[in-house]
């Protein structure tokens, strides 16, 4: 990588990890509201392990992957509202005006999503270990859940980009935060697969990627090592980034283009 | 009472007008059909729990919960609406034109409830697409709506009162949380006897679970509390009445 672009991604990452951090209202909501609903969750759905083949002791383990992907979600509208800010208020306008480069831009904007990721998961889990969360895969298998978990907010957080680019608002942005809802709560999240009672809403989670992600960050959790469960959820999480980063990539150069 | 009612029905068409007359008004109503879908499908092997008994099924378990979301919501909604109208201030001109301004509370609620009704029913036909067994008879059913028509009036005032006080769009979360926290504080996946802790004692305490423990007990032909829960919903529209009316004191004092 050259110079000119480390400079340029190290000073826009820098702003954007900056930015996020500045603004309490966008980071403790996003800690606060995953915590609240997996109490009520795990208080609430306690009777569910006593389902035959329910895989975990608790409930509390067995949604414990539920803020950690809703932290996800968070992700993509944090990195799709501050950019839609960023195109509403003229600064990509001005951005566009230097020799920056559209990568540096990209992943300037995306550091925003690691921070806010790892402050997260670094919440979650101490407050789950706290309140009594047993990881099985062991201390080894914190730093692969929290690998998981950026990679998760990583994609959410292009697909953020992608809609701030092709919308330019950052009200738009936001309505579109109930979607990314649905395709979290028509997963696997609540009950596992097995027990979804195979009709539409067993096919409708197993055709949704968030089912993966769920089962990969669950089971360092309830199983330990699974490796097929890691396999899936690394390789959709990956996908998920990858296809991300395409389709902002694309949505960039046509809105550097426009602009 | 000529002008309360004058201004009733010039509030309430109004919102009526602005609320129909753009295809939005679908996105607050999708939330509930939504969580319908994932509660009922995602969860029905709940119902299967041992100590889970509820004659109509889990659909209907959960359609009960849907249905007092929906209106619950419908209401903070009309809140968003009224801290919009002071926004643009519109609201203000209605205060120095209306001769009764206990009428401008009134065409909200009117209003809520025309739009509430809209709501509810898209949630009721997405459970009977989904198989909802209902087992009470029609008096049961009038039960149910009548309950959930006094808890949307109850949550419109409560919304009301707030966007009143405050008088900017940016009480929205304000309204929508404690109403929120309200709803997933109740029993939401199973019957009351089957929480456990801390949310078995929130719950017990939450005037909701009296209600939504009704509204089950309706649809299941089965109906149990049925004082003790209209006496809630009551008390409730009683409370948020008189803070509705602060907030219209307050709203009048600031001119």
């Amino acid at each position: 990588m050259d110079s000119s672009l480390f400079t340029q991604i190290s000073v826009l990452s820098r702003r954007s990890v900056v930015r996020t951090l500045r603004q309490p209202a966008m980071v403790i909501p996003s800690l606060i509201f995953p915590m609240m609903l997996l109490a009520v969750n795990a208080g609430g759905l306690t009777s569910a392990t006593e389902l035959p083949g329910f895989p975990a002791d608790t409930y509390l383990d067995f949604a414990f992957a539920f803020p950690l992907m809703q932290s996800a979600m968070f992700g993509a509208t944090l990195a799709g509202s501050e950019f839609a800010r960023d195109i509403e208020n003229g600064f990509l306008n001005r951005l566009a005006l230097t020799p920056m480069s559209p990568a540096a831009l990209l992943a300037g904007l995306l550091s925003g999503v690691i921070a806010l990721a790892l402050i997260q998961a670094a919440v979650f889990l101490t407050v789950g270990l706290v309140i009594g969360v047993d990881i099985k895969s062991g201390f080894l298998g914190v730093p692969v859940l929290v690998a998981l978990s950026v990679l998760t907010s990583l994609g959410f957080g292009c697909l953020g980009t992608i809609l701030a680019l092709r919308t330019g608002s950052g009200e738009a942005v936001q309505s579109f935060f109930p979607l990314f809802f649905v395709g979290i709560f028509f997963s696997s999240i609540s009950l596992p697969r097995e027990l979804l009672g195979g009709g539409w809403f067993e096919a409708v989670a197993t055709v949704n990627p968030v089912s993966y992600l769920v089962e990969g960050m669950r089971s360092l959790v309830i199983t330990g090592w699974d490796a097929q469960a890691l396999a899936l959820g690394f390789g959709f999480a990956v996908a998920l980034f990858a296809a991300g980063l395409f389709g902002a990539s694309i949505s960039m150069r046509t809105r550097m283009e426009r602009t | 009472m000529k002008a309360l009612f004058s201004v009733t029905f010039a509030v309430a068409g109004r919102q009526l007008r602005r609320f129909f007359g753009n295809i939005t008004f679908l996105a607050p109503a999708a939330f509930p059909v939504f969580f319908f879908a994932a509660f009922a499908g995602g969860l029905s092997r709940v119902g299967d729990v041992p100590g889970f008994e509820f004659a109509a099924g889990y659909t209907a378990f959960q359609f009960v919960w849907a249905l007092l979301q929906a209106v619950a919501m419908g209401g903070a909604f009309t809140g968003f609406a009224i801290a919009g109208d002071f926004e643009s201030g519109f609201a203000r001109r209605f205060l120095i034109a209306a001769p009764n301004r206990g009428g401008i509370i009134l065409g909200y609620v009117f209003a809520s409830l025309v739009r509430t009704t809209f709501t509810g029913s898209l949630v009721f036909i997405v459970a009977i697409i989904a198989g909802m067994e209902i087992l009470g008879s029609g008096v049961d059913l009038f039960g149910l709506v009548g309950l959930a028509l006094v808890v949307n009036v109850a949550a419109t005032l409560f919304g009301c009162g707030v966007a009143m006080l405050l008088r900017t769009q940016q009480a929205g979360p304000l309204i929508q949380t404690p109403i929120f926290m309200l709803l997933f504080l109740a029993p939401v996946y199973v019957p009351l006897e089957l929480l456990e802790g801390w949310l078995e004692m929130v719950a017990s305490l939450n005037p909701l679970t009296a209600i939504i423990t009704t509204g089950r007990s309706f649809i299941a032909g089965d109906p149990t509390g049925v004082p003790t829960a209209f006496l809630t919903a009551f008390s409730l529209v009683a409370v948020f009445l008189i803070w509705a009316y602060l907030g219209l004191r307050s709203a009048e004092r600031s001119g």
